[in-house]
């Protein structure tokens, strides 16, 4: 594409990047999660694929092979981890764990990061997942050869 | 009533956008004009209080869509042909 793309992809890419990990981390309290935090990240990788192409991206189609595996793994073990209650159980839910496990404030309150227990790992987990599936999708496309060459 | 002048103006500018999607001869002017499709879309989204929602339109619509077909385009052809 042209310097102009290139370069305002290159200025664009890491608050798109930071956005979408915003919207993931703080899924539990705000609008978003995984998903929709995964999306705007695997915009944020279309962006620069659209900008710089496949091979000057510098995605590799292993890793994200790899991390989306990885999350996949992760969201299920995290639900087999709760399997002494039963499936899905939330065991770090207040005092049960080391992060994320203070008890909810009641009443109306700005949010707090740090609680939920394991929906913040599975938010992580799923939005690795669709970073990963979504970025590798469009890779792919651009990767495959056209009709011409 | 503000918020319904603003759900009549961006039902507006999407019904405008989408035709233009159509009529455009030049097709990444009409993947440009379905992304704006989208981002109104978001927009209107936010507007019925659907924030997860409008995130969600505005990255794969708007974002994720338009780059899949950006990159179809230069594999294909990017005029549509006269008959």
């Amino acid at each position: 594409m042209s310097k102009l793309v290139r370069t305002i992809g290159w200025l664009l890419y890491a608050p798109i990047l930071i956005f979408g990990f915003y919207v993931i981390m703080h899924g539990h309290l705000t609008p978003g999660g995984g998903f929709q935090g995964g999306a705007v990240v695997a915009s944020g990788f279309a962006l620069l694929i659209v900008a710089y192409g496949a091979k000057g991206a510098g995605l590799k189609e292993r890793l994200l092979s790899v991390v989306e595996s990885g999350g996949a793994l992760i969201f299920v073990g995290l639900a087999f981890l709760g399997l002494g209650a039963t499936f899905f159980y939330n065991f770090l839910a207040a005092g049960g764990g080391v992060v994320f496990n203070e008890l909810v404030p009641p009443g109306p309150n700005p949010g707090d990061l740090n609680t939920a227990g394991t929906l913040p790992l599975m938010n992580w987990a799923v939005g690795l997942k669709v970073l990963a599936g979504l970025g590798s999708i469009v890779l792919l496309l651009a990767l495959f050869p056209s009709e011409e060459e | 009533m503000m918020d319904a002048v603003v759900q009549v103006v961006l039902l507006v500018v999407i019904l405008g956008a989408g035709f233009l999607a159509i009529r455009f001869k030049d097709l990444l002017s009409s993947v440009v004009a379905l992304a704006a499709v989208s981002l109104a879309l978001s927009l209107e989204f936010y507007v019925l209080q659907a924030p997860d929602v409008a995130i969600a339109e505005a990255g794969i619509g708007a974002g994720l869509t338009t780059a899949v077909f950006v990159l179809a385009l230069r594999k294909t052809r990017r005029k549509e042909e006269e008959r």
